[in-house]
């Protein structure tokens, strides 16, 4: 009894309150800790998007020059045989932009130096430009039309203010006479900053201005397919047997751990067995996005099954001995309660898995994708390219117009990967029940 | 085991259908030997958790499992409808007959027998689904229901006998999760009989309820009891006394005695029923 009033009256003495200040400073030095890290992170966060919009967004959008071009039969088709696939095709399609951007800036066609500080404002890729819009419709040969043609990468920087106006002459990589025909272009209205739609539809080109994440984009496209058709359901199939088949005991432990580790083994390895197993082995062709997608599916399987066996356990065992109780066999089990009550979980998982796999390029190193591809790929078996890959290949080019390509293609690997991420979550609040 | 079909009449004579007269309790009326347990004995791995427990059950009767926390009484509840299945551990030996059948025979199969000998656990625990779903439930997955009305019409009976019709009637579609704790566990009888179970197994249904709704719950027993053959655990010898006719008491994994309820709360034969049921321990 004295005691307690003793131990009573300590909670209310001078020393109990200093302590209890303590424990309160304590307290909030603890918050305060928390809200350091976390602004810390926040800040880098910031840096990183910050840095990577600044230099990026210039990507999407590339100078053009409108020009009438004549579409003359003499250089395109001067058989006159509209089957002569092979002469139109190789027709002089360069001559055509040039003369016409000759007459538009007022060049003297024999002025040769005039010429070719003339030629140097187009982009080498503009013979591509002209020569598909003739394949595609022939019947503009003999005519003339308004084209919007790309500039080349040195007009593209000026108009985007990268390269200064204000550096002497003889440094800058533009001169002044081309200077003074932008000017007059731009004052025309004959030249302008446009949506840059090559960006994503082109495929590699050594000029920046026509260098493109078409092909880089339906690769990844072919293997997250090949990732969403095969991961999915080996992971989940496997996640399930694990958790409700197989019997506990060492051979289950063993499969476990090795999971487990599989998880955690650096990706650059799973690179490796794809080159010994699907290339060397089975024969399948390098650079195919169908080999990427297997190995990528290799490197996602663990987190599936990781994630979807932690989805499986978290459905309360009440539910099981329910639908057991009433009769239900161990695949009812699965089918009407287990499933639908993981699924939240199951596609969190996958999207994570997904969303890592996206952004993984050390693997598709190891397997070719590193390649030059100008054509799409129609199959999974034709050499493709991917996302993170074509970051890293046009990351090592030294030209401005490759620079914000880099920083623009991240940005579209980052957009994808923040949308993925959003719809887990979104999945996540949609599918989970509340009980 | 097989050639032991003529336990069954043996079985009736050992137990008097009408049993003796006891003080003011008016005699059970205990209908025909409904499941019928022989040397039962149980291991969780090496641990084991029942020791030859013999009991027999009798059909429109309540039969109430007591005993101290620990000492077997889920576990042998679960035997019943071989519940211990689904775990690893377990091993069961001994005999276990419904209606002369047994049960752990290779050619039955847990999932139909567990239509036969229906379960209600302690905790309510609805599938995350509306309430018609719940119910419906288990007759979809015996195929009992040839068309939606009869489905509908199992339901409804189902809900009437677990005294839930009135209530639930308008909001049949809503998820039966949000019903309260009560009408949870009155939603999961209905669930457990609707498929027309001839035993029902309660495992302490009421532990997680108030008065109230355990006053709902044991006179909704009474009258289940009518058509059925009800096994009981509780914890609450009130609740034993009220309900069952028949009690036996479990301790330390064995069957210490097994009698008309109003024998073992006012006469029993062994010193330890004695002192649990006067609250000396347990
Ligand atoms: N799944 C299991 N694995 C291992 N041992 C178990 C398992 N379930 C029960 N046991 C053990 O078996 C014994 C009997 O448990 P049981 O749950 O049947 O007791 P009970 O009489 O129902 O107790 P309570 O009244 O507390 O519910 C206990 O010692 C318990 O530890
Ligand atoms: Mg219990």
């Amino acid at each position: 009894m004295t005691d307690q009033t003793a131990s009573l009256a300590s909670f209310t003495s001078e020393a109990a309150t200093k302590k209890l200040r303590k424990r309160h400073r304590a307290e909030r030095r603890f918050q305060m800790y928390g809200i350091a890290a976390i602004l810390f992170a926040l800040a880098f966060l910031v840096f990183l998007f910050a840095s990577i919009f600044s230099q990026g967004w210039t990507a999407f959008l590339q100078t053009s020059i409108k020009l009438p071009v004549d579409f003359s039969q003499e250089v395109i088709n001067p058989s006159g045989n509209p089957d002569a696939e092979d002469e139109i095709f190789q027709a002089n399609y360069v001559k055509l932009a040039r003369e016409a951007l000759y007459k538009q800036l007022g060049v003297d066609p024999n002025d040769r130096k005039a010429r070719r500080a003339a030629n140097e404002l187009l982009s080498r890729g503009v013979d591509v430009q002209l020569r598909d819009m003739v394949l595609r419709d022939p019947s503009i040969i003999g005519t003339t039309e308004d084209v919007w043609l790309l500039a080349s990468d040195n007009a593209d920087a000026l108009m985007k203010g990268s390269i200064d106006r204000e550096t002497p002459s003889e440094r800058r990589q533009v001169s002044d006479e081309q200077i003074a025909w932008i000017d007059q272009l731009v004052d025309a209205g004959n030249m302008k900053k446009r949506f840059n739609t090559g960006l994503f539809v082109n495929g590699a080109s050594s000029n920046p201005e026509t260098a493109g994440l078409g092909v880089a984009l339906i690769g990844s496209f072919f293997m997250m397919l090949t990732v969403v058709l095969l991961a999915v359901p080996l992971g989940v199939c496997a996640a399930l047997y694990l958790e409700e088949y197989a019997p506990k005991g060492k051979i289950a432990d063993t499969i476990e751990v090795n999971i487990n580790n599989l998880a955690a083994v650096p990706s650059i390895v799973f690179g490796l067995l794809g080159l010994a197993v699907f290339i060397n082995f089975f024969g399948l062709p390098r650079s195919a996005s169908l080999v990427g997608g297997l190995v990528l599916t290799l490197m996602t399987l663990p987190t599936i099954i990781i994630t979807t066996r932690a989805a499986i356990r978290a459905v309360p065992p009440s539910i099981r001995e329910a639908a057991l109780g009433v009769g239900a066999s161990k695949m009812q089990l699965i089918g009407h309660h287990v499933l639908p009550l993981s699924l939240p979980g199951i596609l969190t998982g996958t999207i994570i898995g997904l969303v890592q796999a996206l952004g993984e390029t050390a693997p598709l190193l190891m397997i070719g994708m590193v390649a030059f591809v100008v054509d799409y790929p129609t199959t999974p078996l034709e050499p493709a390219t991917g996302l993170p890959v074509q970051i890293y290949m046009w990351a090592s080019s030294a030209e401005r117009g490759f620079v914000e390509r880099t920083a623009g293609a991240t940005m579209v690997l980052l957009a994808f990967l923040i949308v993925m991420n959003s719809l887990a979550v979104y999945l996540r609040n949609r599918f989970e029940r509340k009980w | 085991m097989e050639a032991k079909v003529e336990d069954r009449p043996a079985a009736r004579v050992e137990t008097p259908a009408v049993p003796k007269e006891s003080g003011d309790a008016a005699p059970a009326a205990l209908g025909e030997l409904k499941m019928k347990a022989k040397d039962v004995n149980l291991w969780y791995g090496q641990k084991q958790a029942l020791f030859d427990v013999n009991l027999e059950i009798f059909d429109q009767s309540v039969t109430a499992l007591i005993g101290p926390s620990g000492c077997g009484k889920s576990t042998f509840l679960r035997c019943l409808n071989r519940m211990n299945d689904v775990i690893d551990i377990c091993r069961v030996e001994g005999d276990i007959r419904l209606e002369g059948q047994d049960i752990y025979a290779p050619q039955v199969d847990p999932v139909q027998l567990r239509a036969r000998v229906g379960m209600v656990f302690q905790k309510p625990n609805p599938f995350p689904k509306s309430i018609y779903e719940n119910v419906a439930y288990a007759p979809r997955l015996h195929g009992l229901c040839a068309n939606k009305t009869e489905l509908d019409e199992v339901v409804e009976t189902s809900l009437i006998k677990a005294g839930l019709w009135e209530e639930v009637k308008d909001r049949l579609d809503q998820p039966g999760t949000g019903l309260s704790g009560g009408q949870q566990q009155r939603l999961c009888i209905a669930r457990a009989i609707s498929v027309n179970p001839e035993v029902l197994l309660m495992d302490e249904p009421c532990s997680a309820l108030d008065p109230i709704a355990t006053a709902t719950i044991e006179t909704l027993i009474d009258e289940l009891k009518e058509n059925l053959c009800i096994a009981i655990v509780t914890h609450s010898m009130q609740q034993a006394a009220r309900v069952s006719q028949r009690t036996a008491f479990f301790h330390l994994g064995k069957l210490v005695e097994v009698d008309e309820t109003s024998t073992i709360f006012t006469n029993p034969t062994d010193q330890r029923t004695q002192d649990y049921v006067t609250g000396r321990f347990g």
